[in-house]
């Protein structure tokens, strides 16, 4: 069941896709009905992994391996640990509400908006689940362009400018990865295993790779992750692509897309370079920290309201990079568990967002003021995402940051609670640009006639934001439901990590807390 | 000698049908559909016995000339390029009304000259291949008869390229005089005994050779005729001249560097290969950023990937020799299918081939601008284009031989690449119409053309060990 559902969830999409581009331009309606439609049938269809998983095992599931090009021993590998598990169902479940939110707000050129969003699903399903370094490159670059001509084509005023720019950063760091990745597998044939791609493979060649050049592949990968993620300073492109894309844009890049750079900051750095990874972790430990209080910093003075949650974006996602890279059991939990919370809380922020600009088509801050009155029911949604976002206690951002915090405490890489602290500091600046973004929108008195005849919010954007709060509420209330998934793989990468599994040789560890 | 006739069959063929073709051509008067499909036929001959005698091997003629394998793989590209060429140009000439039947023969011809340095075994067969080649090019890139920059372009294509083939005669003359012998497999046994006169004068003879197929490849610094040349010439012949042209000059290459360079003694033409290939590909790529003319932005793009293909000379060993193939061929379909878009919507007298003119065509040619849009991503090399697994190869190859260096370099220029490419993408989807421009002609045949390099971009993109599996044996 378990294969079938995973070969379903990875080509449905792009099935979906082809399909839309067999019919009509002027059939509009038929167009959007079949991609909310195939995009619902690829969550169903994605939800026996969630079943068949198994959970005691942390290695990979559900494996396909099929050889694509033989010479350079690259296949078509497929496989889903706990972590990749997590966030291939947050794929297939943000993708029906990205799609469904999109049903008014786009108007021009549906056919291919709809096929790009589609084909990006499948790029995104295909990166998370690719078991072979190739098959990632590709399904990587892959998601450029689609995401690209979102931006470029959906978006803003200035959505040119920020869609190269977008397309830019990122190809930067890719063909660097590139270069590692080639560079992995000559190193693999050098040791008589021949050149491959596999990536099961290279976890257990790249370990003894030695650190003089280890170094440099994991600066390789980790800039371009880095870029992704996005980690301070290359965060810029962010912002502008936030406020240029159409809100689904917005509403993957933030759900989905970010969390690639943090998926292969696991899955390639901390799993292939465990002693590059320990070198460099107070390093990137502290553009991550620097990210999180400067993130939230400007997130205060931003009078965009798209802006203010984007630089959120860079904020939240410092946490995720200090989880990963405080290299504890605790910090890549919580890292993982942020992952998916930061989808849903931030993409519903998004949702909000998108469902006060398509009334007004302003999102300065100063235009608004006392909508709880006229829209009392998105006053409650909006709140929600919101304080799950500010990570309130029994919703789900609590229990990420708080994990990862815990695990920058207890970290023996990091050696220094400096980190954890000033971190800290960025979930009080976040309750304050949060709360005061809040108070200045939905509080104080309606003043401004345009906002007076606001309806709230109708039925379609209620089926989109109402499966948010769900699970918004059912991770804050009980999250050992996801957190189990994912325990076992994560436990297994911190052990390499540190050099504890077997397969890899200990030395390196220097920095433990007697030190 | 009937023997050696039927080995190698596709070059015979091939060679007897253009001249007969320029005979029956002298003979009917107004006769350019005929011509037409006398030059594709022939083609379509010379490619089945091609496919006939690939596993063929040895020489014919006295030693001057392979048959099978290398040659035959190279008589399918060539002879494809040139048939794609003709279906490209045929409404593209009519358009611009300058049909005369030569051109059909023309480009028969020098596809028989192509054929020729595909199969050489003796330098001075490469040197009269890449002469009937180039004298094709020659009156091919002046056939704007009153245009005056079709015309000077020849003119300077003509005189440049005369001075490049000095170099390479000069070249192999001094090959000659240090082994005694313009046969490859004599000149091979000289350098490995190392029984040769004047060691020296085979590195000059060499260097010579480097610098005169250089000039005929787009290498730089003897690129400077290129941007002219292709901007001048008709849009047709500018994607056959940088296509199978190219691809023509890296087949001479490809035997000379792998028997002069003696074995485990490649450091001095490894070296300097490096250089010219990385200043080709960082020059291409910045000279090409800032074009405002889509003919001349493709043919700097075109010259940087002249500097992607010597990554492979450079990496001397079998994965660069094949990467150099499939490069070749994959290059060949996504710039081919670039120009002949350009071509398709040029309006008379060089119209319409500014970058800006490009602007919001998604929405007057869907079609169009989706396939340019799909060269361009594959020129960029990006996945899963054939564009993206041939530079894989190529990086591999030279990280293999351990010139990583060079490696970070060509990662570099093609992200200084992605900015242009994706700058035309940019104009074609993103950017409103300036004008209503007149529709320009239809691409009547030139589609076939089209369909046949989306296919190709895409199938060696998606299946890239289609092609590598043959290049590979090809190698052996």
């Amino acid at each position: 069941m378990g294969m079938s559902s995973l070969f379903a969830t990875l080509l449905l999409p792009l099935l979906g896709a082809i399909a839309i581009l067999l019919t009509r331009r002027e059939q509009v309606s038929i167009i959007r009905n079949t991609s909310l439609g195939i995009s619902i049938v690829t969550f169903l269809a994605s939800i026996p992994l969630f079943f068949a998983f198994d959970r005691t095992n942390p290695g990979f599931q559900f494996i396909v391996d099929v050889p694509w090009i033989a010479s350079l021993d690259i296949g078509f590998r497929l496989g889903l640990d706990g972590m990749s598990l997590l966030l291939v169902l947050l794929t297939t479940f943000m993708m029906p509400i990205a799609i469904y939110s999109s049903f008014e707000a786009i108007s021009k050129r549906e056919k291919e908006y709809y096929m790009m969003l589609l084909f990006l699903q499948f790029g995104m399903a295909g990166t998370f689940m690719a078991m072979d370094t190739f098959l990632f490159y590709t399904f990587w670059e892959l998601i450029l362009i689609p995401m690209y001509f979102l931006i470029g084509i959906w978006g803003g005023q200035d959505r040119v400018y920020a869609a190269v720019k977008f397309f830019l950063y990122t190809v930067v760091g890719s063909l660097l990865m590139l270069v590692a990745i080639v560079w992995l597998g000559y190193y693999a044939q050098q040791n008589g295993h021949g050149f491959t791609a596999s990536f099961l493979k290279l976890q257990t060649i790249a370990p003894t790779i030695p650190t003089e050049i280890s170094k440099w592949m994991f600066l390789a990968f980790a800039l371009s992750f880095c870029i992704k993620v996005p980690l301070f300073p290359f965060h810029t492109w962010l912002p502008d692509a936030h406020v240029q894309a159409p809100t689904a844009g917005s509403v993957i890049l933030a759900g989905i897309l970010l969390k690639l750079g943090t998926y292969g900051l696991i899955r390639f750095n901390l799993d292939l370079f465990p002693e590059a990874s320990r070198m460099f972790a107070p390093f990137i430990c502290t553009l991550a920290v620097i990210g999180i209080i400067y993130g939230a910093l400007v997130a205060m003075v931003q009078t965009d309201v798209k802006k203010l949650v984007a630089y959120s974006s860079v904020s939240h996602l410092g946490f995720v990079v200090l989880g990963i890279f405080s290299m504890t059991e605790e910090g890549v939990q919580g890292a993982i568990i942020q992952m998916v919370n930061h989808g849903l809380s931030t993409g519903m922020l998004f949702l909000c967002v998108g469902v006060i600009y398509e009334r007004r088509h302003t999102r300065d801050i100063a235009e608004f003021g006392g909508i709880t009155n006229v829209m009392p029911r998105f006053a409650v949604l909006f709140a929600i995402a919101m304080f799950a976002s500010v990570g309130l206690p029994g919703l789900n951002g609590f229990v990420g940051e708080f994990l990862t915090l815990v695990g920058a405490f207890q970290s023996v890489v990091l050696h220094n609670w400096g980190y954890a602290i000033f971190s800290a500091t960025g979930v009080i600046f976040a309750a304050v640009y949060l709360l005061w973004m809040f108070q200045r929108v939905m509080f104080g008195t309606n003043d401004n006639p345009k906002n007076q005849m606001l309806t709230d919010v109708n039925a379609r954007e209620m089926w989109t934001l109402i499966p948010l709060v769900v699970f918004i509420v059912w991770i804050g209330v009980f999250p050992k439901t996801f957190m189990d998934i994912s325990s076992a793989s994560s436990k297994l990468v911190v052990e390499k990590a540190l050099g504890m599994a077997p397969s890899v040789h200990a030395k390196g560890v220097s920095s433990s807390p007697e030190h | 000698m009937l023997q050696d006739l039927i080995n190698a069959s596709p070059l015979s063929v091939l060679s007897l049908l253009s001249v007969i073709c320029i005979v029956v051509d002298a003979l009917t008067p107004k006769s350019e559909r005929l011509t037409f499909m006398f030059a594709g036929f022939s083609m379509l001959a010379s490619m089945v016995f091609a496919c006939a005698t690939f596993w063929a091997h040895g020489t014919a003629f006295q030693g001057m000339i392979n048959v099978g394998g290398y040659a035959s793989f190279f008589d399918v590209v060539f002879c494809l390029a040139g048939i794609l060429t003709l279906f490209a140009a045929r409404p593209y000439i009519l358009r611009e009304n300058i049909e005369h039947d030569e051109f059909y023969s023309l480009t028969l011809f020098a596809v028989a000259g192509m054929s020729v340095i595909a199969h050489a075994n003796n330098l001075l067969m490469t040197f009269i291949g890449i002469e009937i080649m180039s004298v094709c090019f020659y009156v091919l890139a002046g056939y704007f008869r009153t245009n005056e920059r079709s015309i000077e372009s020849a003119l300077k294509y003509f005189l440049l390229g005369a001075f490049a083939t000095g170099f390479l005669v000069f070249g192999m003359s001094f090959i000659y005089g240090s082994t005694g012998s313009l046969d490859y497999n004599v000149i091979r046994e000289h350098v490995q005994s190392g029984a040769l006169h004047f060691p020296r004068l085979l590195a000059l003879g060499t260097g010579l050779i480097v610098i005169g197929l250089g000039f005929k490849v787009a290498v730089v610094p003897f690129h400077q005729w290129v941007p002219d040349v292709y901007e001048g010439s008709p849009t047709v012949v500018t994607s056959f001249m940088s296509t199978a042209g190219k691809a023509a000059s890296l087949c001479a290459l490809i035997p000379l560097v792998g028997i002069v360079v003696p074995q485990g003694n490649h450091g001095q033409l490894q070296g300097a290969l490096a250089v010219l290939s990385a200043l080709t590909m960082v020059v291409g790529n910045v000279t090409a950023v800032v074009q405002t003319n889509v003919k001349r932005m493709l043919a700097y793009s075109s010259v940087a990937h002249a500097g992607y293909l010597l990554i492979g000379f450079v990496a001397m060993n079998e994965r660069g020799s094949s990467g150099i193939l499939f490069y070749a061929v994959a290059y060949m379909f996504m710039q081919m299918g670039a120009f002949v878009v350009v071509s398709i919507l040029e309006s008379s007298n060089n119209g319409r081939l500014e970058l800006s003119d490009y602007a919001g065509l998604s929405r007057q040619h869907p079609v169009l601008a989706a396939l340019m849009a799909l060269f361009m991503f594959s020129l960029a090399g990006i996945p899963p284009m054939a564009g993206f697994f041939g530079k894989y190869t190529l990086f591999i190859a030279a990280v293999e031989a351990g010139y990583t260096w060079l490696t970070i370099v060509a990662v570099i220029s093609s992200m200084i690449s992605v900015y242009f490419y994706i700058g035309l993408v940019v104009l074609m989807y993103f950017k409103d119409p300036v004008a209503e421009v007149a529709e320009s002609g239809e691409g009547g045949t030139a589609g076939l053309t089209l369909f046949v390099c989306t296919t190709f971009v895409l199938v060696l993109g998606l299946f890239p060990s289609l092609l590598s599996s043959l290049t590979s044996h090809v190698l052996h």
